[in-house]
């Protein structure tokens, strides 16, 4: 471990995560800057260039001590509010880097949170890897793979959920939705469009079309859109391109999921089988 | 009460389904507020539901995507989609007000005498009963919502009496006035209840002391916000007042939906003009010119007389332009209602539910002091932080702190309910017993005491010499009496239920935790949870405490973790003996099968 970071008045723009020193600017997040410098920090609902969510949980961090937020008013709140524990539990995906903070990530601890929250993802959905098309190039899956994950420990939730075919060439299969919020947010900022929302709460949160009947083939979605391939599951599909890229030579099968800029690999592949 | 019976003949319920398109834009032409929630509300008042054509409707009414007015009907517990009866009743479910208050099952009973299934809508559309979360009547024993309208002290002879009303058709102004009456309860008196402010007392003080002194009574009287997180309210409404912005909010947030809280009942009944003064000073120290109250869907039935409080102040030139003739102090306040989601409690959930969105809360940093309602620097305060400001801009720091102990000045009011002769508000001085408590609502033979609500903490006998405060056990407002009778893992079977009902699903260890909370202490109390049980809830419990996004996910397995920390016995005696018993059981698997072919009869269970 490095000695404690300075605190005069040129404090470098750096936090350490696991030891390491890494430079970050104004305006990035945890997550942003251990991804400019190569750090793997497990995640799912993010995705960069897209507005950071913070939902899926998976990259959380534990940050050590306090001073930790970014803005001077927020850092006031936090210092007076902040109850006594060595550690705070933050998503790396929305939290500022604030030059400083030592943050733990890669321990077996945070490993086997991220696994129960994984699990906890499998189990209230319907995933049946062995006959999903997306086998292979599913983040979901190889998340779990990346974290050791062996069955889903909890009983199924086995929901009933609908699926939507009505589109031309686009399918909507709730089963496999994980309310990541890829595609609201690839809709949305990218596309211009405002195609998908997150409606009702709790444990019945789902997936929604934004059209009058409620079903794809009345939205604006295009398979042009990046909403439409953003899905790092299983729930949006481009039709009748199934299995075009055979079972072994898929993105997983090529690349860890700890590779870092992976995204336009995994993009690509899907573009690719849909020209 | 404008209850509009939708239609009279037998088929109302085919009928609401068909709502004209001309029905739908005639009752969001008459509705006088262009918020979202009270839109859907009047449609759900008068149509019975939202029907599905009326959602496209309003998006284009109010210019919002479809999906978003879609997403917040399915969000909030007052809103359906499917018609509800012209009555429409919810029975509270909360250990306190809730339908097993008394002992005997008053939903089941209701159900039966109206020949109607908890949940669904009567084939006649005359009636539907439902069950919903606590409606901050614990003082009356078991309570029911009926189109809006709280009625207290439920037991079998007025469950009786209200299903004959119902089934007569017998419309709500003739049913026996006294059983809407909600009387405010106030046992002992400290601060805040003893004395009335008169209105606009504040803040003439305000102005004569000018609104940076008066920042500096706030700050130096160490009040502390009591909602229950306990931070400072001066520092707050200085960052806010310093954080930039071309408007500033006030908002004051009465979403009390704590089960077994109902204090701001009573400051909003009796004490309004405290509050709207509290606000007001507020406003003028960090410069803001729109407050909103944010009361809770609950208590909808207090709406007219706030509004006749807020339009005296107006008269009296306590609201309005150039307010006590001060050229530039200029302040209004709206008032939203919710519509049933203990999340909007949270206060980023509740700035999102102001906005016409789904209760979710937000990402923080930032906080609300700099990007709070439509992105503006915003103060949240609870109806008790503004009350208690109010007093402080007249009579000083000074009188106020006098009270109370070192981190925690002043006052709490508590809203004492549960096992124990005398129900009610409770005043106290900070740093009061546990034991005090209990002896001044007449407890006896207590087993435990839920201090805060469910999300707060559960202790037993050996810790009723503890003191409420921010030093040692800090409390919302909630306390729950459970007497040696009571059955504490059902109480954690209904907290467990509660928690669940309520996430609002954005992370996933509180989405899927609290439900797996829940599934995993229903198998202890149907007896067929083992010690392996027990340490799944205890690792699944540290995980949503230390994981969640919010508040709720944080507190939502304390109840839990306490009852197999401090009762252990409670659960050991439920368990079954052996190492694993799984999930699945046939007799429940079966339950189904049952309901199709209507059987109960023993033949139809396995065991």
């Amino acid at each position: 471990m490095r000695a404690e970071p300075k605190r005069d008045t040129a404090i470098p723009n750096t936090i350490t995560i696991d030891g390491q020193e890494i430079p970050f600017s104004i305006g990035q997040t945890i997550m942003d800057a251990a991804l400019a410098a190569g750090v793997y920090i497990p995640h799912l609902c993010h995705r960069p260039g897209l507005t950071p969510h913070g939902s899926c949980k998976l990259c959380t961090v534990s940050i050590e001590g306090r001073n930790v937020a970014s803005h001077t008013a927020d850092r006031r709140i936090q210092a007076s509010s902040s109850v006594e524990i060595d550690s705070r539990s933050v998503s790396a995906c929305t939290m500022p880097a604030m030059a400083g903070q030592q943050i733990r990530n890669n321990t077996p601890a945070l490993n086997e949170v991220r696994k129960t929250i994984t699990q906890m993802l499998f189990i209230e959905g319907n995933h049946l890897c062995p006959s999903c098309e997306k086998t292979g190039d599913c983040t979901l899956q190889a998340v779990a793979y990346h974290l050791g994950m062996l069955d889903g420990h909890f009983p199924q939730l086995s929901p009933r959920r609908e699926v939507d075919a009505s589109h031309g060439s686009v399918v909507l299969d709730r089963d496999r939705c994980i309310l990541c919020e890829l595609c609201v947010r690839a809709s949305r900022e990218v596309d211009g469009k405002n195609v998908f929302a997150i409606s009702g709460r709790g444990i019945d949160a789902h997936l929604i079309v934004n059209s009058a009947s409620g079903k794809l083939a009345d939205s604006d979605l295009e398979t042009g859109d990046m909403a439409a391939h953003i899905c790092p599951v299983g729930a949006i599909l481009i039709k009748e391109h199934g299995y075009e890229v055979p079972i072994g030579r898929r993105t997983f099968d090529l690349h860890r999921v700890s590779e870092i800029g992976l995204e336009p690999v995994i993009l690509a592949k899907v573009r690719h089988t849909d020209e | 009460m404008k209850h509009k019976p939708a239609v009279n003949s037998s088929h109302a319920y085919s009928i609401d389904h068909e709502c004209s398109i001309d029905q739908i834009r005639s009752v969001i032409a008459q509705n006088r507020s262009d918020h979202l929630l009270h839109i859907l509300h009047a449609l759900q008042q008068q149509l019975l539901h939202i029907p599905h054509r009326a959602v496209a409707e309003v998006a284009s009414h109010l210019n919002l995507p479809v999906g978003q007015v879609e997403s917040v009907v399915e969000f909030y517990s007052f809103f359906h989609n499917i018609p509800r009866g012209r009555y429409n009743i919810l029975l509270s479910n909360c250990t306190s007000c809730g339908y097993m208050a008394g002992g005997k099952n008053l939903l089941q009973l209701l159900c039966q005498l109206l020949g109607v299934v908890a949940g669904r809508t009567r084939a006649d559309g005359l009636v539907s009963v439902d069950q919903t979360s606590c409606v901050g009547m614990c003082d009356h024993g078991a309570a029911m919502l009926v189109n809006d309208r709280p009625i207290i002290r439920l037991d079998s002879g007025r469950i009786e009496r209200i299903a004959a009303l119902v089934n007569a058709a017998v419309p709500l102004e003739g049913w026996p006035e006294e059983w809407f009456d909600v009387d405010d309860n106030i046992r002992s008196s400290g601060l805040l209840l003893k004395d009335d402010l008169v209105a606009g007392d504040g803040l003439h003080a305000m102005i004569a002391r000018g609104a940076d002194a008066t920042l500096d009574e706030i700050t130096r009287s160490g009040l502390r916000g009591r909602g229950g997180a306990g931070f400072s309210t001066g520092m707050k409404w200085q960052f806010c007042r310093e954080a930039p912005g071309d408007a500033h909010y006030v908002v004051c947030n009465a979403d009390e939906g704590e089960p077994g809280t109902f204090k701001d009942r009573i400051l909003l009944h009796s004490y309004a003009d405290e509050v709207f003064e509290g606000m007001t000073v507020c406003a003028r120290v960090i410069g803001s010119g729109q407050g909103l109250l944010y009361l809770r869907g609950e208590y909808r039935y207090l709406l007219p007389q706030l509004q006749a409080v807020l339009a005296r102040r107006r008269e009296l030139g306590l609201l309005g332009r150039n307010i006590l003739g001060q050229p530039g102090f200029n302040f209004e306040i709206e008032i939203v209602v919710g519509a049933g989601a203990y999340i909007c409690g949270e206060e980023s959930a509740l700035i999102e539910s102001l906005e016409g969105k789904r209760g979710v809360p937000r990402n923080r940093p930032p906080f609300p002091v700099t990007h709070g309602y439509l992105g503006r620097p915003t103060v949240v305060n609870n109806v008790e932080t503004f009350s208690a400001a109010a007093h402080i801009a007249l009579r000083g720091s000074a009188w106020f702190s006098a009270t109370g102990t070192g981190k925690s000045a002043g006052s709490k009011i508590l809203s004492v309910s549960g096992d124990c002769a005398a129900p009610g508000i409770y005043e106290y001085p900070f740093g009061v017993t546990i034991q005090q408590v209990l002896e001044d609502c007449a407890a006896k033979d207590v087993q435990a005491v839920q201090v805060g609500g469910p999300s707060g903490t559960l202790i037993g006998k050996a810790e009723f010499g503890r003191k409420l405060g921010f030093e040692d056990l800090p409390t919302g407002g909630s306390f729950m009496v459970f007497g040696q009778e009571r059955d504490l893992l059902a109480v954690a079977v209904n907290f467990a239920h509660f928690f669940a009902h309520e996430s609002c699903g954005f992370c996933t260890p509180c989405r899927v935790g609290t439900t797996l909370l829940k599934n995993g202490v229903d198998k202890i109390a149907g007896g067929h949870g083992t010690h392996y049980d027990v340490d799944e809830l205890k690792r699944l419990g540290a995980l949503i405490k230390r994981r969640s996004h919010c508040g709720l996910g944080q507190t939502a397995a304390n109840h839990l973790l306490d009852v197999i920390q401090r009762f252990p016995q409670v659960i050991e005696q439920r368990l079954a003996h052996s190492e694993f018993e799984p999930y699945f059981n046939l007799d429940a698997a079966l339950e189904e099968a049952r309901r199709i072919t209507h059987r109960n009869d023993a033949a139809a269970h396995l065991e």
